[in-house]
């Protein structure tokens, strides 16, 4: 039967565009393998100090990249993340030292910048979902307010230095990662298994489908934005715990490696696909390429290169698998 | 949980749609038979514009009723009133005898109002039983946590699709519907409204973006629907569509009601002078 063959390969083919993250990791993972035995003589990856520091890596741009994912599910996308995480990362340890840095102080601390964050989610969630502005713009908006808002909170010198036992405890060896993966089998969860996931795949497959469905689209959509809110306010503490200091600037180079992550893990940007799971991968491809050249001694700036070579790719085969499907 | 649309009263033909009952249209029917909708004196105007003028329409168990007219006449604007997404600037509905306030969607739905939209309102990125749930998801219990039942989903889709004799192959059942031919999308969308048991369906267009073949099932399924008793408003710019499953035609022409006819006392010619306005002086008597 000619056609069970073609059929065959075009599931087959299918197969591959849609684990082809996975096989991607394993390559660069095998090459970095291969290139560190051989040229270095150490192993790259069965080195509890290198997994430790490429999980660490990945961590912190995943935390943006959670949210994200949701946001970029709904056709949407939430630039505020990197200084909103920046933002996050000062009132935690401003509020915790005006408190009198006594754990009680870093509970008030921690909830308080919980509750600016997603009120800058709701800001951005209100903007897209009920006043209709682009997500692009309302969410620039509010990058530049969480930008000058966390260099006024953190005052003149930039940084917030905090010394608190917890906090460090927080910030040490496996507990952001911990942190980190606990949140993600969350939000997976909720993606993949719950209403509230199931409705955001409808608003980005079609926004008036969903709401003809009854779908409340704009709570969604606001929810969806606090939710990212949320995740910068992770992001934002953990750094602080991890060095002892806020920073404003904390997220900012993240903002991008957070978009990246999502749409190497399989989202379009077009809305309606993306899973946690290709997130999580996404951010483990981008941290092993930026973790991987420093190991093999390649210059730095290098990794913006394999990085950006890397996002262009999988929109590429993500387009093929569009056109796949539809011929099929 | 297997939602059926069963078979309600037989259906009931019309009698009297004559000229002066266009703006109250009396009806000789059975007192058992009582009009499932009602739509009264409903008017609605978007900024300066009146987009609909003292409408009023009553729709019955098993009759198919056609909405006809030209672009901007206001009929999907009336539908939208129907079906809960526009809110009327005056007048009012009755569903079964009782005046309800549609504030949403939800709301028409409550009184059986499913509505077939031209573009068919599908999730493209979604499995066909995530279309026919979509916003009203079945959960089940996993290890005390609720999450949505894939597997009831997943059987509904092939029970629905079955019941309309439509094949989807297993392979794409569970992948998004942008990949399914117009056919089997149309067919997604009925069934959906089946399964929520529709008792008042609305189609706009539905056989507009259709092949020939796919077009005649469409008026098939139109034609059983009404012999299980539900009430059907077709929209269609196809007048052949129009008269072979009609039961009556109600004409727009900007906003205001101009007409309503038997489809058996009527003719093709007839409806487009009503569309268009050419016959002025005699249309116009009953508005």
């Amino acid at each position: 039967m000619a056609d069970a063959t073609i059929d065959d390969r075009l599931s087959r083919i299918t197969l591959l565009t849609r684990i082809w993250p996975w096989l991607f990791l394993i390559v660069l993972l095998v090459f970095f393998e291969g290139w560190a035995q051989i040229e270095v003589g150490r192993s790259f990856l069965f080195s509890a100090y290198n997994v430790q520091a490429i999980l660490l890596a990945a961590s912190a741009p995943l935390l943006l990249a959670l949210g994200q994912t949701f946001v970029i599910i709904t056709a949407g996308i939430d630039l505020s993340v990197g200084f909103v995480m920046g933002l996050a990362a000062v009132t935690v340890a401003q509020v915790a030292l005006m408190a009198g840095n006594t754990p009680l102080a870093l509970a008030l601390a921690c909830i308080v910048t919980v509750i600016v964050c997603l009120f800058s989610g709701w800001v951005s969630g209100t903007l897209v979902a009920r006043l209709n502005v682009p997500a692009f713009i309302g969410t620039l908006g509010m990058y530049g307010i969480s930008r000058g808002a966390g260099f006024l909170t953190a005052g003149s010198g930039m940084t917030v230095s905090v010394d608190n036992p917890i906090l460090a405890w927080l910030g040490s060896d496996w507990t952001p990662i911990i942190v980190t993966a606990i949140l993600l089998l969350i939000l997976h969860f909720v993606l993949s298994q719950t209403r509230f996931g199931q409705h955001t795949y409808a608003i980005g497959g079609s926004l008036q489908s969903a709401a003809r469905a009854g779908i409340n689209v704009k709570r969604h959509l606001t929810s969806v934005y606090m939710l990212s809110g949320f995740c910068a306010a992770v992001g934002g503490i953990i750094y602080t715990a991890r060095y002892s200091a806020g920073a404003a600037n904390a997220g900012e180079s993240m903002l991008l490696d957070s978009i990246a992550a999502v749409v190497i893990g399989g989202a379009s940007l077009f809305g309606g696909t993306g899973t946690v799971i290709g997130t999580l991968i996404g951010s483990l491809i981008i941290a092993v390429i930026q973790f991987g050249l420093i190991f093999i001694d390649i210059d730095a700036f290098w990794q913006f290169i394999a990085v950006g070579a890397v996002i262009i790719l999988s929109v590429l085969i993500d387009q093929y698998k569009d056109r796949l499907a539809r011929s099929a | 949980m297997s939602a059926q649309p069963s078979a309600k009263q037989p259906s009931v033909k019309l009698t009297s749609t004559d000229q002066s009952s266009v703006d109250q249209p009396t009806v000789e029917a059975p007192v058992s038979d009582k009009p499932l909708l009602e739509v009264e004196n409903i008017s609605i105007h978007f900024g300066g514009v009146q987009a609909l003028k003292n409408v009023s329409l009553s729709l019955y168990p098993g009759e198919v009723l056609a909405l006809a007219g030209d672009n901007g006449a206001g009929k999907s604007t009336l539908i939208k009133i129907i079906s809960g997404v526009y809110k009327p600037s005056g007048g009012s509905l009755r569903f079964n005898g009782a005046e309800i306030e549609l504030r949403e969607p939800q709301d028409a739905r409550a009184q059986g109002v499913e509505t077939i939209y031209q573009d068919l309102s599908l999730a493209d990125n979604l499995d066909v039983g995530s279309n026919i749930f979509l916003g009203r998801e079945p959960m089940r219990r996993v290890c005390g946590l609720p999450v949505v039942d894939r597997p009831q989903m997943k059987k509904v889709a092939r029970e629905v699709l079955a019941k309309l004799d439509i094949v989807v192959p297993e392979r794409k059942l569970g992948g998004p519907v942008r990949v399914l031919s117009g056919g089997q999308r149309q067919a997604i969308a009925i069934g959906r409204a089946l399964y929520w048991n529709a008792r008042i369906l609305i189609m706009d267009e539905p056989t507009a973006a259709l092949g020939v073949p796919e077009q005649r099932k469409v008026m098939e399924v139109i034609k059983g629907l009404r012999a299980q008793g539900v009430a059907v408003i077709l929209i269609s710019h196809n007048l052949h569509d129009i008269f072979s499953v009609a039961d009556r035609i109600i004409v727009l022409r900007r906003g205001e009601m101009v007409g309503m006819r038997k489809a058996s006392e009527t003719d093709g010619d007839e409806i487009v002078h009503l569309m268009v306005g050419d016959e002025y002086a005699d249309t116009r008597a009953g508005a």
